[in-house]
C-alpha cells in the first residue's frame, strides 16, 4: 500500500473490486439523488400550495427560473413531476437499499469473502454512473430533460404528439443503462447467495436481510429484461421512427398500440414495487429481532411468505390498468390476484408484532426506523386494498390518493428501511458511531411531517384532486381544499430541513464520530464478529455457521444475550 | 440444534461461471419472449399482415439459418477439442464458428441494404403486401416493418457480441495456451453461442415462416 500510493488510490476507493467499497460508492451515489429527487419534490409542492407564484430564494427560485421570473411555467413542472419519480425510484432508493446495503451485506452475512463476481461488480456500478450522466445530462438540453410522467405513457412519450425535444430519449436510454446495471447486480446476488454460503449457512439460517436482497435480485432478473425490450422499441419509436406504441391520429401507418406499453410497463412496474421493499421488509425483520433482544417471531414463515409475495406479485399488474377498457372478467383476476397478496403480507406483519411482544425493546435510531416501517407500511398495504378493488379504484385511479398510497408504501417505507439500515450498519460500515440523539431527533421530525403529507394528499384524491395537474386553483371543487395543499407543502417542506440534521449526522459521524467497537448493538449475524477495518477477503478463516440469525436471550448462553451465527453454544 | 450441516447445492459440479451464464440465458430469454410476444400482440389486433415471402427473401434467410446451425456444430468441435487437450483442434473450429457468425451478419447487412435502397421489384412487391407507393422497406414503413427490424436487429446485436466473445476467447486460447483445464471458458461460451442459435430458430420462424 505504501509503494504503489498513487495506483492504489485508483484501484481501492475508484475501480476497486472489493463489495464493501462499491456498496459505499453506491451510497453515495443513492444519497446524492435522495437529496437531489426531495428537492424537486419541494419545488412541485410549492407549485400546488402556491400556483404561479414565484418560488421563493431558499427553494432557489431566482437560479431555476431566471427566465419566468422565479415561477413555475408547466412545460418546468411536468419536468419536475417526472424526475422527481424517475429519480427516487431508480436512483435513490435502488441504489441505496440494492446497491449499497446489497452490496455491503450480503457477503458478509453468508460468510463470503466477496461477491461471486467482483468485476462484473465494479461494472455494475460504473454503469450506474454512467446512466446517472446520461439523465443529468438531459437538463441541459433546449427543450429540457424528459416530462411525460415516470410511467413515461405514450403518447405523452411519443416524438409525435408527445414531449418535444431529445430529454425524453435520454430519459428511456439511461433508465436501459440503469437497467442494465441492476440486471448485472442480480446475477451477481443470486449466484453469490447460491454459491458462496460459509458452509453450515442453509437457506433457514440466512438473515431475512439475506432473503430480501435474494428475492429482490431474482425479481430483477426476471424482470428488467422485459421492460429493457418495452424500452428499446420505446427508443426505436423515438429515434428511428416506427410506430409501435402509437396509434389513432398521431400515427402515420396503423398497427401500433399505447396500450401495449401499459402492460409491458406494469409487468415490470409492478414486481418493481417489491423489488425495492423486500430489502426493507427482510431488514426491518432482523432489526425487530436485534432490537427487542428475541429471535424473530416465525422466521421460517416470513421467508416463506416473503417469498409467497415475490411469486404473486408477478400476476397482478394489470390492478394499474383497470381504467383502460380491459375485460371485466380480466379486471376481477387482477383484483382477486392482488388481493390475495393480503394473506402472505399479513403474515409476516402479525410475525413482526410477535417479535415485539414482550421483548426488552431497545429504541435506538435504526429500531425507531424499523418500528415505523411497520406503521408506515400498515398504512400503505390497508389503503392498497381501495386501489386494488375496482370499483373504488375507477373514482381514484390518477388521483392524489394514489399518490399518497405510493409514497406510504414506497417513499415512507423503503425510505425509511433504509435510514434503518444506514443507522445500523454505519458503525460496520465506516469504523465510527452515529450521533445517537440526533438520530431520534432526526427520526421524530421527519416521521411526523412525512404523517402529515402523505396522509392529507389521500385526504385531497379523496376529494378528487387529480394527481397531475398544474394548477389546482383552477378548479372549482378543489378551491376549498387549497388550504390542505398549502398545510401539505408545509409539513414537506420541515420534511425536507429534517434531512439536513441526517446529512450533518453523517458527515461528522464519518469524519470525527466516536470509535466503533465491532459489535455496538450486541447482534448475532456473521458480519459483526468481523473487527474493523474488515480487509479485502473479509474473513480470515471461512466460518461455520452453527446457529440461525436471531440467537438472543437464548438460556443456554450464560454471560451475554446474544450469540453469534459462527459460535457454537454449548450446553 | 449445533450440528453442521454442509450446503448442498442443487447445481452439481457446474463452476460459477456456468451458473451465471444460464441465469443470463433466462433473462435474456426473457428480453426476446418481450419481444416475440409484443410482436405478436400487435400482429394480432392488425387486419393487414403481409404474407411471408412477399417482402423478405425467405430462401436467403433460409441459408443463413443453415450457416448458424453449422456453426453451432463447430462450436460443439471446439469443445470437444479443447476438452481432449487439442489447442490446434480449439483455434481451428473456434475460427470457423467466428467466420460463420461474420458472414450471417454480413447476409443480414445484405439484406437490411437491399431494403433500405430499394428497387423496381421490391416496390411492386411492398404493393402487393398492401404498402403502396413505398419504394423502400424501412422501420417507419409500418408496423410490420418495425416488428421485422427490432426483432432481427436485436437478434443480430446479440451475434455480433457473440462474434465478440469468440474473438476474446480465441486471443487468450493463444496467448495463455489453454489445455483441457480452461475447457470451462469455452463451454461457457458455447452456451451463449447456442442460445444466440436456438433464439434464431424462434425468431426465423415467426418472422418469416408464420
Ligand atoms: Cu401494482
Amino acid at each position: 500500500m505504501s509503494e504503489h500510493h498513487e495506483q492504489s488510490f485508483w484501484s481501492k476507493y475508484i475501480f476497486s473490486l472489493d463489495h464493501k467499497v462499491i456498496g459505499k460508492q453506491f451510497l453515495w451515489l443513492g444519497l446524492f439523488f435522495v437529496l437531489f429527487g426531495g428537492f424537486q419534490a419541494l419545488l412541485i409542492r410549492w407549485q400546488l400550495a402556491y400556483p404561479e407564484q414565484p418560488v421563493p430564494w431558499w427553494l432557489l427560485g431566482d437560479i431555476l427560473f431566471s427566465d419566468t421570473g422565479g415561477i413555475i411555467d408547466p412545460d418546468k413542472y411536468n419536468a419536475l413531476f417526472t424526475m422527481h419519480g424517475t429519480i427516487m425510484i431508480f436512483w435513490a432508493i435502488t441504489p441505496l437499499l440494492i446497491g449499497a446495503f446489497g452490496n455491503f451485506v450480503i457477503p458478509l452475512q453468508i460468510g463470503a469473502p466477496d461477491m461471486a463476481f467482483p468485476k462484473l461488480n465494479m461494472i455494475s456500478f460504473w454503469t450506474m454512473v454512467l446512466a446517472s450522466i446520461v439523465l443529468l445530462g438531459s437538463y441541459f438540453l433546449p427543450e429540457g430533460t424528459a416530462a411525460g410522467g415516470w410511467t413515461s405513457y405514450p403518447p405523452l412519450s411519443s416524438p409525435v404528439g408527445g414531449i418535444a425535444g431529445e430529454g425524453q430519449t435520454l430519459w428511456t436510454l439511461a433508465l436501459t443503462l440503469a437497467g442494465t446495471s441492476s440486471m448485472m447486480g442480480a446475477i451477481n446476488y443470486i449466484i453469490t447467495v447460491v454459491r458462496l454460503r460459509a458452509p453450515g449457512m442453509t437457506y433457514f439460517k440466512m438473515p431475512l436481510t439475506v432473503w430480501g436482497l435474494w428475492l429482490t435480485s431474482i425479481l430483477n432478473a426476471i424482470f428488467v429484461p422485459v421492460i429493457a425490450a418495452g424500452l428499446i422499441l420505446l427508443l426505436m419509436d423515438r429515434t428511428i421512427g416506427t410506430q409501435f406504441f402509437i396509434s389513432g391520429g398521431l400515427a402515420t401507418v396503423d398497427g401500433g398500440d399505447p396500450l401495449l406499453y401499459q402492460h409491458v410497463f406494469w409487468i415490470f412496474g409492478h414486481p418493481e414495487v417489491y423489488i425495492l421493499i423486500l430489502p426493507a421488509w427482510g431488514i426491518v425483520s432482523d432489526l425487530l429481532s436485534v432490537f427487542s433482544r428475541k429471535p424473530a417471531f416465525g422466521y421460517k414463515v416470513t421467508a416463506i411468505a416473503m417469498t409467497t409475495v415475490a411469486s404473486l406479485s408477478m400476476l397482478v399488474w394489470g390492478h394499474h390498468m383497470y381504467t383502460t377498457g380491459m375485460s371485466p372478467l380480466l379486471g376481477k383476476s387482477f383484483m382477486f390476484l392482488t388481493l390475495l397478496i393480503s394473506i402472505p403480507s399479513a403474515m409476516f406483519f402479525f410475525n413482526w408484532l410477535g417479535t415485539l411482544w414482550k421483548g426488552s425493546i431497545k429504541f435506538d435510531p435504526p429500531m425507531l426506523f424499523a418500528m415505523s416501517v411497520m406503521w408506515v407500511f400498515g398504512i400503505g398495504g390497508l389503503t392498497g386494498l381501495y386501489n386494488a378493488t375496482i370499483t373504488a379504484d375507477i373514482y381514484l385511479h390518477d388521483t392524489m390518493f394514489v399518490v399518497g398510497h405510493f409514497h406510504y408504501t414506497m417513499a415512507a417505507s423503503v425510505l425509511f428501511g433504509s435510514f434503518a439500515a444506514i443507522y445500523f450498519w454505519f458503525p460496520k460500515m465506516f469504523d465510527r458511531k452515529m450521533n445517537p440523539f440526533l438520530g431520534k431527533l432526526h427520526f421524530w421530525v421527519s416521521f411526523i411531517p412525512l404523517n402529515y403529507v402523505f396522509f392529507n394528499m389521500m385526504v385531497l384524491g379523496y376529494g378528487g384532486h387529480h394527481r397531475r395537474i398544474y394548477d389546482p386553483s383552477n378548479y372549482d371543487f378543489l378551491k376549498p381544499m387549497m388550504w390542505l395543499n398549502e398545510y401539505i407543502t408545509w409539513f414537506a417542506i420541515a420534511l425536507g430541513l429534517a434531512q439536513l440534521i441526517f446529512v450533518y449526522n453523517f458527515i461528522h459521524s464519518m469524519l470525527k464520530g466516536e470509535k466503533a467497537e465491532a459489535n455496538p448493538w450486541g447482534a448475532a449475524t456473521l458480519e459483526w464478529t468481523l473487527e474493523a477495518p474488515i480487509p479485502h477477503g473479509n474473513f480470515e478463516t471461512v466460518p461455520t455457521i452453527y446457529n440461525g440469525p436471531h440467537e438472543y436471550s437464548n438460556p443456554k448462553v450464560k454471560d451475554r444475550d446474544w450469540i453469534s451465527q459462527s459460535e457454537p453454544i454449548s450446553s | 440444534m449445533s450440528e453442521v450441516i454442509a450446503i448442498r447445492d442443487p447445481w452439481g459440479k457446474a463452476t460459477t461461471g456456468k451458473l451465471a451464464m444460464w441465469l443470463f440465458i433466462i433473462m435474456d430469454g426473457l428480453s426476446f419472449g418481450g419481444l416475440l410476444i409484443g410482436g405478436a400482440a400487435l400482429r394480432l389486433s392488425m387486419s393487414n399482415w403481409p404474407e411471408p415471402g412477399l417482402v423478405l427473401n425467405i430462401p436467403l434467410t433460409a441459408f443463413n439459418t443453415f450457416l448458424l446451425i453449422c456453426t453451432s456444430f463447430t462450436m460443439v468441435m471446439a469443445l470437444n477439442a479443447i476438452q481432449k487437450g487439442d489447442q490446434k483442434g480449439l483455434k481451428n473450429y473456434l475460427a470457423f464458428t467466428m467466420a460463420g457468425g461474420i458472414a450471417f451478419l454480413g447476409i443480414q447487412v445484405y439484406e437490411y441494404s437491399h431494403f433500405f435502397l430499394g428497387n423496381e421489384t421490391l416496390t411492386q412487391h411492398l404493393a402487393e403486401a398492401g404498402f403502396v407507393g413505398a419504394s423502400n422497406f424501412v422501420p417507419s414503413t409500418g408496423t410490420y416493418a418495425a416488428v421485422f427490424y427490432a426483432t432481427t436487429a436485436f437478434h443480430g446485436l446479440h451475434v455480433l457480441s457473440g462474434v465478440i466473445y469468440i474473438a476474446c476467447i480465441l486471443y487468450a486460447a493463444n496467448k495463455w495456451n489453454y489445455t483441457s483445464a480452461q475447457s470451462d471458458k469455452v463451454e461457457i461460451l458455447g452456451l451463449f453461442w447456442h442460445f444466440i442459435d436456438l433464439i434464431w430458430i424462434f425468431v426465423f420462424t415467426v418472422i418469416y415462416l408464420i
